[in-house]
């Protein structure tokens, strides 16, 4: 099918639908790096003139990748719902964005209906407030320990990396995060090697904090999930099993995975019976398709969506968007970073994933902690399920920013949200939080701090 | 507010225990960080002097070869990896018109992501790799400067110059606490198109608080003897190192990050 418009005696035409996806983009290094990308700001425009008439039906009627050559492709269209797409499956990508907006009404049926790239298309045409006002409605909730995801709530993953791996600092850093009221979502550390007696330690140390203190959070080690499902046959305590995920087949395979390793991985997890259905944690970002040189002549953000079809493939309890870690060559600055942070948390929850965003920026990036402070603020307001918190939003392992435990704080205070209701009663219990939502005076005598020594076997 | 457990700083560079006002970071805490984040900014976006550079590795006794990467600015080197990863014309042609004898090693140097760790490092690491390479008696060819490029440069340098091994060292992403890291990275038979797969890398090169000059020239001679004798680089590479090499620096905070195979691009 041709795609073309006619403007001001110009003619535009674009070759397919993947590449008038593309030239639909809002502007990001990572398409002009393909060589995807429009040439001006008007084709640009033109393009999403353009997209806005395509009917959502072409996205299963044309594959952006074909289905032969990908398994992502195949998962889509198998899981495509028919009856749940029914109340949308005769609109346009510009009409659908007109009921999304004007319906307001829950949206968790219409997932299962949806391609993720018509959640790509229309987010292409949105403004950021409509990424925001649409994904606010979109609520996903998942449990393990506790419930992630409930309107009115804001959580964080506990993020205490160390360069190696030291069991103290990584206490450290944890101890003053959950003083900070951190660590609903899960304490997830990225370990420096992924070696399986480092990670073995890890995971034993995260389970024995978790339990002799009985709070109510998960742990994950983020290891490659071969790794994970070693330490699984060897009894090792995994709550929930990591892996970096991407939108086409070959990406994957550059992670070392494909869907039937993570159908695997995640049957081995149920196997241990630690927590219901939600064991899964899965990272993306956009550009990784491209990075492995895997993207198909797709653009960033769409290939980002299709990783959502993998992810839900397996319902995940956290989904976590790293949003400017890859660099400059695919999000150049603090402009491009909070617009590709809004489009994932609302094509994911659009999708029905538990979104949570790495609000984060390199130093070699156009971008600094205000802009974080932005698409935190924004993202709070569409309701994402959780943030990252870091000492200082200085992760001094993998070397970038992101955000705090102080940040959320600030968010959690703007915005009267609160804490996973299991974990703030935890905090409450602890004397850490003052029983309205903010930390308590007091929290220096909480006992986990006088108890520190024994908290990771060491003298404070 | 200042947070008790302060002491617990001794286990972690991580800025913990910061105290807070309100939600936010107390007025110290915040300085602090924007003042680590200016020294990043600057070591990405200051330029390097090449000339400077090269005038200190002919103080060594060394020849240095200056070449270019077609990249036209900073900017254009953060939006453009693929245009950091190759010659521009001319260097192209003086390498061409030069390489007739075959070299085992071809040293490159590049600012990379960070002049300040070039400016700081550079000459007295390379000066260590000097002298680790001479008592090998391994032939080496002229050392080549080059701005704004990344690691598979040393590919087509390596490839133009008829060498065994490419190792070229380069400034690596400043963080926070870190502006003024090098890098090392080896590939066996460099020729455009390897991957990264092919390297090996050795890392946080950033004496007194990072792996010192002598260490790192010892475990690049390390790995340079053992890549010419196998005739390989890279992960394979990685997979047979003797584990006294890599015990030999546990007491070190960066021993694990020393010796990895390199996924930089």
């Amino acid at each position: 099918m041709n795609y073309a418009a006619t403007v001001q005696g110009r003619n535009f035409n674009f070759r397919n639908l993947k590449t008038l996806m593309a030239k639909a983009s809002p502007r990001r290094a990572a398409d002009e790096l393909a060589g995807l990308a429009a040439d001006s700001e008007v084709e640009r425009a033109i393009a999403q003139r353009v997209l806005a008439e395509v009917p959502l039906k072409a996205f299963i009627e044309e594959p952006l990748i074909a289905p032969e050559h990908d398994e992502v492709s195949r998962l889509i269209l198998e899981r495509h719902d028919a009856a749940a797409f029914a109340p949308v499956a005769a609109l346009t990508v510009g009409e659908f964005r007109d009921w999304l907006l004007a319906d307001s009404s829950d949206l968790s049926a219409l997932a299962a209906g949806l391609a993720p790239e018509m959640a790509a298309a229309v987010s292409k045409i949105m403004r950021n407030q409509d990424l925001i006002a649409v994904a606010r409605r979109c609520r996903v909730v998942t449990r393990f320990r506790d419930t992630i995801g409930l309107p009115g709530r804001l959580s964080t993953r506990l993020q205490p990396n160390h360069p190696t791996d030291d069991p103290r600092g990584i206490a450290a850093s944890i101890l003053d995060g959950l003083l900070y009221g951190s660590g609903d979502a899960v304490i997830g550390i990225n370990p420096a090697t992924d070696n399986l007696d480092n990670v073995l330690i890890l995971l034993n140390q995260l389970d024995e904090i978790i339990s002799r203190h009985e709070i109510p959070t998960q742990s994950c080690v983020l290891s490659h999930v071969t790794t994970s499902m070693e330490l699984m046959r060897r009894g090792a305590p995994v709550d929930l099993v990591f892996q970096s995920i991407a939108g086409t087949e070959a990406a994957n395979r550059s992670f070392g995975i494909d869907l039937a390793l993570l159908r695997e991985a995640k049957a081995m997890a149920e196997s241990l019976g630690r927590g219901g259905n939600h064991l899964m944690y899965f990272e993306t970002g956009q550009g990784s398709a491209l990075s492995a040189n895997a993207h198909y002549g797709v653009d960033a953000q769409t290939c980002e969506a299709r990783a959502y079809a993998v992810a839900r493939e397996f319902s995940p309890l956290l989904v976590n968007t790293v949003v400017g870690f890859i660099g400059p060559e695919y999000l150049y600055d603090g402009k491009q970073i909070i617009r590709a942070g809004l489009e994932d948390h609302f094509c994911g929850k659009l999708l029905g994933l538990p979104m949570g965003c790495d609000i984060c920026y390199t130093n070699h990036a156009e971008a600094d902690q205000n802009d974080m402070d932005n698409l935190l603020t924004l993202l709070g307001v569409a309701g994402c399920n959780y943030i990252m918190g870091i000492p200082g939003a200085d992760d001094i392992m993998l070397a970038y920013q992101s955000t705090s435990f102080h940040d959320a704080l600030y968010l959690r205070q703007v915005l009267g949200l609160r804490p996973a209701p299991e974990f703030e009663a935890w905090l409450d219990r602890m004397g850490i939080f003052d029983g309205r939502n903010s930390l308590s005076d007091s929290r220096i005598a909480a006992p986990l701090l006088s108890h520190f020594s024994g908290f990771a076997g060491i003298q404070a | 507010m200042n947070d008790p457990w302060h002491p617990l700083r001794r286990f972690t560079q991580a800025r913990i225990a910061q105290g807070r006002s309100g939600c936010g970071l107390p007025t110290s805490a915040l300085l602090d960080f924007q003042i680590a984040h200016a020294a990043a900014r600057d070591a990405v976006h200051q330029p390097w002097s090449i000339d400077r550079f090269a005038k200190g590795v002919e103080a060594l006794g060394l020849e240095a070869l200056s070449l270019s990467t077609p990249v036209a600015s900073r900017v254009h080197y953060l939006q453009r990896p693929d245009q950091g990863r190759c010659l521009d014309e001319a260097s192209r042609r003086l390498l061409k018109s030069r390489a007739v004898e075959a070299i085992d090693v071809a040293l490159i140097i590049s600012n990379g992501l960070s002049s300040t760790a070039v400016d700081c490092h550079g000459l007295a690491l390379l000066e260590a790799i000097i002298d680790t390479y001479q008592r090998n008696s391994l032939r080496l060819g002229p050392i080549c400067l080059a701005a704004n490029g990344r690691v598979a440069l040393s590919d087509e340098i390596g490839a133009l110059l008829n060498a065994r091994l490419a190792v070229i060292i380069v400034g690596e992403r400043p963080g926070l606490s870190a502006a003024d890291s090098l890098g090392i990275y080896l590939t066996y038979a460099p020729r455009i198109g390897n991957t990264d797969a092919e390297r090996n890398c050795i890392s946080n090169i950033r004496p007194p608080d990072g792996l010192s000059y002598q260490a790192a020239a010892a475990k690049l001679a390390y790995l340079t003897h053992e890549a010419l004798r196998r005739g390989l680089s890279g992960v394979q590479l990685k997979d047979d190192m003797p584990k006294w090499l890599l015990e030999l620096d546990d007491s070190t905070p960066e021993s694990k990050s020393i010796i990895s195979t390199a996924f930089l691009r």
